[in-house]
């Protein structure tokens, strides 16, 4: 296999039937390392403004590390370290002025494994909103209501608030975790592999769920399930490693045309099944 | 599949069941003395009790009655203070060897629990008496308090580094996604989740601290009258038992015992509350997914 060419995406909006979309955050010349191991390279991605944007490729091609760029989670990873730049509006996120702590505020993140804190299914949701100093009482209150109304959990945990996030059931707890997501109010969400641990009518509403949202927010998910990909996402990004083991983004369109017409025939071979 | 033939079976099941008998009697060895020495501390020490052994100041040889409030008091107050400067150092320090393990501090930090738990109480106590008493020329009920979190807080800093481990790494990262800050997500996701072995740890500290008599002998020193004052000695439990203990008198040996008995009892109660607490809270929030 010859080492791919980096794909350059660089429009800053993408044409979609009459209309076109701006660019919310975006990738470009991406590289992260784990002190020696370039585990990500030469990475362009664009991600639309609400819409939703999927990562697919097989085990270990880095699309986690890709995702978790986004939101500077790989910071916390020692001897990590990033080459090129990722941005939001146009405002580089890799850079000394910046907070890391408004980065995660303005692109929040769901999980694999949902997590919700051992705390009440109420707390879990304020937590975001009282780390920005929303105070208690009836604002607060709403806050949490209208979180989990778009997260599609309000009508089965409204009178057990004050119950345990985690006495709910796998499913739930994930939409709980976006819910907590939501609260924060950030304008990117990012999703690895949000319902690779639940059954299929969990997936469902996942699916369904994030369908609804993304009228609002911009979402990146990261899949290992190519249905899925193709059911959710308006764009999808192909990624595969090297020969130096490093991931690339070998390919990046419209999904409907990764998924009919790809022009690289490593994604066509991956999502019509032959590999991965 | 092969299907194991009889004999082969039988060997089998009789390893089985010998391991199992060692594994059994070798428990019952662990259980056994602690059994022995917990109901013969209750036969020597009851007879001596009564309700006034709690209320009343300790009598000379030979008089009838007198009791240990005294000691009673001066215990809660020594291990009282001690636990209020042991818990935020050992409790803090603790989550920074977990969280930082890799660091030079991290590293020291780690290297001196070890180090300093392995030193004697009573050089503990030499160090505390050259440290605070000479220098004040007075023993006093501080110096006690004081000497206890030295003997405390390895013991918090190590299980609270374990508890803080064994937290879900996931919890972390939920919260640092969110935007909160370190610190902000230590106190308020991982403590909390840790909080049940935080318990245990203090109360393996506490158990500990109240039973020390021989640092005691330097600095809290011991004072047959009742204390109230910091600045002053004070009698504590242990160094009263080690007072009648080792005095010749019969009667004496009796108020021993008693107080040990007092002390034990004390210790299991304050366990089984501190455990009540915790269960109460993880049924209300759940444990730990």
């Amino acid at each position: 296999m010859d080492i791919p060419a980096p794909v350059d995406v660089r429009p800053r909006v993408a044409q979609i039937g009459d209309g076109t979309v701006p660019v919310k955050t975006e990738a470009r010349d991406l590289s992260v390392f784990y002190r020696d191991f370039k585990a990500i390279t030469q990475v362009n991605l664009p991600v639309y403004a609400q819409k939703i944007t999927a990562i697919i490729g097989p085990s270990g091609c880095g699309k986690s590390t890709l995702l978790r760029a986004f939101n500077r989670m790989n910071d916390l990873v020692r001897g990590s370290r990033v080459e090129g730049q990722l941005y939001l509006d146009g405002q580089p996120l890799y850079d000394s002025q910046v907070d890391v702590v408004d980065v995660r505020r303005r692109i929040g993140m769901v999980f694999q494994r949902a997590n919700p804190f051992p705390k009440s299914i109420y707390d879990n949701v304020a937590f975001g909103p009282r780390l920005y100093g929303v105070g208690g009482g009836s604002t607060l209150d709403a806050l949490v209501e209208k979180s989990l109304r778009q997260a599609a959990l309000w009508d089965e945990v409204k009178d057990k608030l004050h119950q345990s996030g985690l006495s709910l059931s796998g499913g739930q707890q994930q939409r709980l975790c976006i819910a907590r997501a939501i609260a924060v109010e950030p304008e990117v969400i990012l999703m690895d592999e949000p319902a690779s641990a639940l059954d299929p009518i969990s997936t469902l509403r996942i699916e369904e769920l994030m369908h609804d949202i993304a009228k609002d927010y911009t979402i990146i998910i990261v899949t290992h399930n190519m249905q899925q990909a193709a059911r959710v996402s308006d764009f999808t990004g192909m990624m595969m490693i090297d020969d130096h083991r490093a991931g690339r983004l070998i390919e990046f369109d419209q999904t409907q045309v990764i998924f009919t017409n790809p022009k690289d025939k490593r994604t066509e071979d991956y999502v019509t099944g032959r590999f991965g | 599949m092969k299907v194991m033939s009889g004999r082969r079976r039988l060997w089998r099941k009789s390893v089985n069941a010998m391991m199992l008998g060692l594994a059994g009697v070798f428990s019952i060895l662990v259980v056994t003395p602690l059994l022995w020495i917990l109901g013969f501390v209750v036969r020597e020490g009851s007879p001596a009790l009564s309700l006034t052994f709690f209320t009343e100041l300790p009598t000379p040889v030979g008089v009838p009655g007198g009791g240990i409030a005294n000691a009673l008091v001066g215990s809660i107050l020594t291990v009282g203070l001690g636990v209020l400067i042991a818990a935020p150092i050992g409790v803090l320090a603790g989550v920074y060897a977990a969280m930082h393990p890799d660091t030079p501090l991290g590293v020291a930090l780690r290297f001196g629990t070890d180090v300093i738990s392995g030193v004697p109480s009573i050089v503990m106590g030499i160090f505390a008496y050259t440290l605070i008493v000479l220098p004040q020329r007075h023993f006093s009920a501080v110096s006690g308090g004081i000497v206890l979190s030295f003997i405390m807080v390895p013991i918090l800093i190590r299980t609270t580094e374990e508890m803080v481990r064994l937290v879900p790494n996931s919890l972390r990262d939920g919260a640092l996604a969110l935007g909160a800050a370190e610190w902000k997500t230590s106190f308020s996701v991982i403590l909390p989740a840790a909080l049940n072995g935080l318990v245990t740890g203090a109360m393996l500290a506490i158990a500990r601290a109240a039973g020390e008599a021989a640092p005691m002998l330097f600095t809290a020193f011991g004072n047959p009258f009742m204390n109230l004052d910091l600045r002053e000695p004070i009698a504590t439990l242990p160094h009263m038992i080690f007072v009648y203990a080792s005095s010749p008198y019969e009667d004496w040996h009796g108020k021993a015992w008693a107080t040990a008995l007092v002390l034990i009892t004390l210790v299991l109660l304050l366990n089984v509350t501190a455990r009540l607490l915790v269960w109460w809270r993880t049924r209300h929030l759940g444990n730990l997914g």
